[in-house]
């Protein structure tokens, strides 16, 4: 008797862990911050997921980290496709400080990036997202939920990426 | 028996239950650990440590639901990595907080990290490379009146170091106390038009209190006792101006006379003046920056020295590079004395030109100078920054010693599918008995070239190989390197690489051999290396710290959830 008990509170045990699990996963969105845009002025971070019903990239950065440019850069060569096939928008996140925020402007003109750039001066955003090393990107799907996260950066990691917009938009049409 | 097991399981089981069912609630965050073993290496002066192994580990968790917000951070030191303050060495809870927030108002309890302006007057922040963190302790109240005006409030005491006590235990050391307020004003939001011209202005007021310090000079063989203020204050006056493609921005900040261990006990007032222009169109950026610092160091005690009980934060407006040889003698700001300007000009020749190719070349210039204020005695018989005197005047048309000069060029060109390089050149005059803070050192005249190239076998396999030299006479001498990297994305790397310093006047010829790899799984993050460790410093934004040479086992260990 007492071993089927055991075995039961066992079983229960997994089935509400597992319950648990996956509620949890669901419940990611993004935290409201005060931020800049990048022309300096106050931007809310809750105002990211108004994308109408389209997928959403938010990738930390900064202008003196390598991997960050390169994993921009070559998003940059695909990035007008990605709009096309998934209306997906990218928040470059620049957590450059204070000495370095005046370069992202001339940086980002410079490059010739058509994202939306965010600054984020003191980490806040960063922080209030967990974010431990730059680059570190997460995709958003069209209810806000953070399906896809990496951090550093591996040539060819934006083909991971295009795979979860493609999944995403199909999965919305099939709704 | 059992039945002990099986209320240890029910308790388990609602514990699981309650987390995963707060209604709304989310839970997010993260952790790193970074671990090193060290051995005796005498060719590049590292030294083993007893316990072979040292640690640093932190870990963050963020509950949210509806307006509140609570965060707690776990941190260890098991014992202090080599390099990071030692009085860390321990464990236990450093940073908590409590946040409620609405559309008008946002309220934190307990630790946080704030910033006025470009944090001329106040910056608190965390950075874990460099071991920094000024976390302050206590009230943060941001007040939105209506849109456009942004007010800040906060008062607390400012994070020292997190330190052992009798139980073992570690706790945040929290010292001074520090006041605040600050107004943001954006016209164009206040006044709701489509004012072509995007306007911004600030006003910060920062002040700290210490009571009961007591100091004494000699003067004609009689010992005076120095006033001072128990209150210093700081202020600060900033804009943004932006029309079309051209943006201006200018902070000035002013401190009332602070005789501080940093200044020699001076009484002369603060300056701090932090100008940008920039003009970007599609396809070209310029950025000029100019920086003029005299007298600005900022503590929350008089007394503290190295990177403790910082207030403020002086930007610095030098290029941080990420090549090693180009990071080898980073600019530290000088917070007491220090003038300088930088120019940057990015540009990208389009694809199809004769210059940009099939899919377009990024070319930047950068080139920054720093120089020391050029000061004047107050009196011919009174030496300059005499104790309880006021110290000096500054001749604003002259300028002092040559701190820092950095040109470089930097190329970065994809040419086909599979090939692309970056090209780094550097020319570069460092200022060692100032910057490194040892009198007599001969200046540092530096080349550097870099070439990274990557080739992409496909959309998985990668490889990156990286060449490098410095060019010295000076200090170590001359340098070269080598890497290569092996990508099979979106998981694996590994790393092979040599630094190999083959002219140092003073010292052996050294090869400094590392290998690592590291796997990654969406944002988990997992790295080990073997190794050797350069002696050097990295800074973050001109705030440094010292590395100590190495020799032994690295991983780290680094996710978000």
């Amino acid at each position: 008797m007492r071993k089927i008990v055991f075995l039961f509170a066992l079983i229960a045990l997994v089935a509400i862990y597992g319950y648990g699990q996956t509620t949890e996963s669901k419940t990611s969105s993004i935290p409201a911050i005060e931020i800049k845009d990048i022309e300096g002025n106050p931007f809310n971070t809750s105002e990211i997921l108004n994308n109408n019903g389209h997928p959403v990239i938010i990738d930390f950065w900064a202008t003196w980290c390598k991997p960050c440019i390169k994993e921009l850069m070559a998003i940059d060569d695909v990035y007008e496709d990605w709009q096309e096939e998934t209306g997906v928008v990218l928040y470059a996140v620049s957590i450059d400080d204070a000495r370095s925020m005046n370069r992202v402007a001339p940086f980002v003109k410079g490059k010739g990036w058509n994202y939306k750039i965010l600054l984020d001066p003191n980490g806040d955003f960063k922080r209030a997202m967990g974010v431990v090393d730059i680059p570190h990107t997460f995709v958003l799907d069209a209810d806000g939920n953070i399906v896809l996260q990496h951090t550093a950066y591996n040539e060819g990691d934006e083909e991971e990426i295009y795979n979860k917009l493609i999944e995403i938009t199909q999965k919305k049409q099939q709704k | 028996m059992i039945k002990k097991v099986f209320i240890f399981l029910i308790i388990t089981s609602l514990y699981f239950n309650l987390i995963a069912q707060v209604p709304g609630g989310s839970i997010n965050g993260n952790f790193q650990i970074i671990g090193q073993t060290y051995k005796d290496d005498t060719l590049i002066n590292a030294s083993k440590v007893p316990e072979y192994l040292r640690l640093n580990s932190y870990a963050n968790v963020y509950y949210r639901n509806k307006n509140f917000t609570a965060g707690i951070r776990y941190e260890g030191y098991l014992n202090t990595l080599k390099g990071y303050n030692p009085k860390n060495d321990g464990f236990g809870i450093s940073y908590y907080f409590l946040e409620y927030q609405n559309k008008k108002f946002d309220f934190t309890f307990g630790n946080f990290y704030e910033q006025f302006g470009n944090g001329l007057i106040l910056r608190t922040y965390e950075d874990k490379n460099i071991g920094y963190d000024n976390a302050i302790n206590g009230v943060d109240i941001k007040f939105y009146p209506v849109k456009g005006i942004y007010l800040k409030g906060i008062i607390g005491r400012e994070r020292l170091s997190f330190s052992k006590n009798t139980y073992g235990y570690s706790h945040t050391v929290f010292k001074g106390l520090v006041r605040g307020m600050d107004i943001e004003i954006s016209p164009n939001e206040l006044i709701n038009k489509n004012i072509s011209t995007n306007w911004l202005l600030g006003f910060g007021m920062v002040s700290k209190y210490q009571p009961q310090q007591q100091e004494y000079i000699t003067v004609n063989d009689t010992t005076l006792k120095l006033g001072l203020p128990n209150n210093v204050s700081a202020f600060s006056a900033r804009i943004n101006f932006g029309y079309k493609d051209v943006s201006f921005s200018t902070e000035y900040a002013y401190k009332i006379p602070d005789p501080s261990a940093d200044n020699g006990y001076i009484y002369r007032p603060g300056h701090a003046v932090f100008s940008n222009i920039t003009y970007a169109r599609k396809g070209l950026g310029i950025l000029f920056s100019t920086i003029f610092i005299d007298n600005f160091s900022f503590r929350a005690d008089r007394n503290a020295a190295l990177n403790d009980l910082n207030i403020n934060y002086i930007p610095d407006i030098t290029r941080n590079h990420t090549y090693s040889f180009a990071a080898m003698y980073p600019y530290v700001s000088q917070n007491i004395s220090e003038a300088g300007i930088a120019i940057e000009i990015t540009k990208k020749f389009l694809r199809h030109t004769f210059l940009g190719g099939k899919y377009g070349t990024n070319l930047s210039v950068n080139y920054s100078r720093m120089h020391d204020l050029y000061k004047i005695p107050i009196k011919a018989d009174i030496p300059i920054g005499a104790k309880g005197t006021y110290g000096y005047f500054i001749d604003t048309r002259k300028l002092g010693a040559l701190l820092y000069q950095d040109f470089n060029i930097q190329v970065d060109k994809k040419v086909s599918k599979h090939f692309k390089f970056i090209f780094l050149y550097q020319n570069l005059f460092f200022n060692y008995a100032v910057l490194r803070g040892k009198p007599g050192h001969q200046n540092v005249y530096a080349n550097t070239v870099a070439l990274d190239m990557t080739y992409k076998f496909n959309y998985k396999h990668s490889l990156r190989t990286e060449l490098q030299t410095l060019q010295s006479k000076q200090d170590m001498g001359s340098w070269v390197m080598g890497l290569i990297e092996y990508t099979i994305a979106p998981h694996w790397f590994f790393t092979l690489s040599d630094e190999y310093n083959y002219s140092n006047p003073s010292s052996n010829e050294a090869h400094y051999y590392n290998g690592a790899f590291g796997y990654k799984f969406n944002s988990t993050r997992i790295q080990l290396g073997y190794g050797r460790q350069r002696e050097g410093i990295i800074c973050i934004g001109g705030v440094c710290r010292e590395v100590p040479a190495a020799n032994g086992f690295n991983f780290v260990i680094s996710s978000t959830f």
